[in-house]
């Protein structure tokens, strides 16, 4: 089972945009010493959407910090496209986006979407073109000018997509970051998000608490196990492309989504196939 | 994908917010001074001991150029007090918020900066540096000194530390993380820190003219004190309120200028 995560894909075409071999990571909590991610592997091709599914406390965070290069695990290593790299050496390589949409209050949409190509060096006019050039396309037609405190949870949400999208990163590492909105604007984000990527094929790992979202847009689901987080299943998720909402009454849909829920423990005996 | 807008409208004030919020204190004042009036004519109370509200208006016309010279005086040592304060201020703060051993260092001589007291101090800044504009402008600085450095040093902390983890993961250096965010950040403290330091700067100011000096509305006020000008002190009283109310406005106006995100953020309340 540890193998199917490790992506055979990888070994037969170019390297893994994103691998995790055998990491593990630790933390303290007052005198105690935690371990958050245990002996993990985990690997991410190019134009692959990969779900992080796991419990509160499974570590899912903690992984994408690490891919991010915030975090140094205790053990393993990280290779970012084959080579393995410290994690210094990883900051700015990938594209990041957290469940709160982190504006800075005082810059404006453009101001805040440019912030990346800003930190890799763009002068900030350039950056704030660049972003003002792409509004339209993220539903963001007319409202560049405006501060973040003027916008819907929605709307906030893509300005930080398209702050991260900006970057130009060939990986996307997604942390939650439809759980802060309500299901409607959720769903409609789904969508969005889901054409975005088939147009521009970036290696994806989505961490959610939902099965049926790792379903609706991943193409392997991998279920973390709790405290210490280790792959507990892999789910390959061969649904066609591109994906409707239709889908979600698809036997195969409700399969997938069974079988993840059975590996977060959370079918009863007798619901089981 | 149209959502609505949260609203931004009402940021700007009408006509009648403007009346609404002004006409309460303006009634107020103007019947205390209504009632001070006639209290002190029916009473038959002597001007020297208290005098009616139309005999402060009279020194304040017929004194106007004596007063208005010495309120510039006065205006000159506050500002000049201000802006040292103020730069004084925020080098403490970045230099404490640098490394923490600066922060061990100094930060308990921002605290002592504000034990000091002044009618100790002033004195002796008078014998060290005379009679002249000087040691006014360092009791103004002293007072002021403390909410900006407190301030500030509380603001550049405050910034999000996930925000500044995001930053981090973008390749962000260090000093990109400061300018970017930490010190936009901190901006909304230093205004805070900014506007009790003006207001406190106009009582320290007075209170250096008050110890020993040539001119200025806290020297014509103890020498009017002394000749029984009692109309002649609380029309500089009068003065000084107003110029403490303008001075307070003005940083307020600033901070508008130089923060237009924060009356949307104050509004609804959402986010930091």
């Amino acid at each position: 089972m540890r193998a199917a995560a490790i992506g055979d894909a990888g070994a037969t075409s170019a390297a893994p945009r994103l691998e995790l071999r055998g990491v593990t990571s630790t933390y303290r909590e007052g005198r105690a010493r935690l371990t958050a991610l245990s002996d993990l592997s985990l690997a991410v091709a190019d134009r692959e959407f990969v779900a992080l599914v796991g419990r509160s406390g499974s570590g899912k965070s903690t992984l994408l910090d690490i891919a991010a290069g915030l975090i140094e695990p205790d053990a393993g290593a990280v290779l970012l496209d084959g080579v393995r790299l410290p994690a210094s050496a990883r900051l700015g390589r990938s594209a990041y986006l957290r469940q709160r949409d982190l504006l800075l209050p005082w810059r404006t949409v453009v101001g805040n979407a440019g912030l990346a190509l800003e930190i890799a060096g763009l002068p900030r006019q350039e950056a704030e073109a660049r972003a003002r050039a792409r509004l339209g396309e993220f539903g963001l037609e007319g409202r560049g000018d405006a501060f973040p405190a003027q916008l819907s949870g929605g709307m906030r949400q893509r300005v930080a997509f398209l702050r991260t999208i900006l970057a130009g990163h060939p990986r996307l590492l997604l942390d939650e970051p439809f759980a802060a909105l309500d299901a409607l604007t959720r769903t409609e984000l789904h969508d969005w998000l889901l054409a975005l990527w088939e147009r521009e094929g970036q290696a994806v790992l989505l961490v959610t608490h939902d099965v049926e979202e790792a379903v609706m847009l991943a193409d392997r689901a991998v279920v973390l196990s709790a405290a210490p987080g280790q792959v507990a299943h892999v789910e390959e998720i061969d649904l066609r492309r591109p994906r409707r909402r239709s889908l979600v009454t698809d036997p195969a849909f409700v399969r997938h989504k069974a079988a993840l829920l059975d590996a977060l423990g959370l079918l009863d005996r007798e619901d089981r196939a | 994908m149209t959502e609505p807008l949260v609203a931004d409208a009402a940021a700007r004030p009408s006509a009648r917010g403007w009346i609404r919020s002004w006409a309460p204190p303006a009634l107020l004042v103007g019947a205390g001074l209504a009632v001070w009036e006639v209290a002190v004519r029916v009473s038959g109370t002597p001007v020297w001991l208290l005098p009616p509200p139309s005999a402060v208006a009279r020194a304040l016309v017929e004194d106007r150029s004596l007063l208005l010279a010495n309120a510039a005086v006065t205006l000159t040592a506050v500002l000049v007090g201000f802006a040292l304060a103020l730069a004084a201020g925020l080098l403490a703060a970045l230099l404490i918020d640098a490394s923490p051993t600066l922060d061990r260092a100094l930060y308990p001589l921002v605290v002592a900066s504000q034990t000091v007291p002044i009618p100790a101090l002033a004195p002796l800044l008078l014998i060290w540096f005379g009679y002249g504009l000087l040691p006014k402008v360092l009791v103004t600085a002293l007072v002021g000194f403390f909410p900006i450095a407190v301030n500030t040093v509380d603001g550049l902390r405050a910034a999000d530390r996930e925000t500044l983890a995001l930053l981090r993961a973008f390749g962000a250096s260090r000093g990109q993380q400061f300018r970017l965010v930490r010190l936009p950040a901190a901006l909304p403290a230093v205004f805070s820190g900014a506007r009790i330091a003006i207001a406190v700067c106009v009582i320290g100011a007075v209170f250096g003219e008050f110890v020993g000096a040539q001119a200025g509305l806290g020297y014509l006020m103890t020498r009017a004190i002394a000749q029984f000008q009692t109309d002649r002190v609380i029309a500089a009283i009068g003065l000084l309120s107003l110029m403490g109310i303008g001075l307070f406005g003005a940083v307020a106006l600033v901070e508008r200028l130089v923060l237009p995100w924060r009356r949307f953020v104050v509004q609804t309340g959402a986010d930091r």
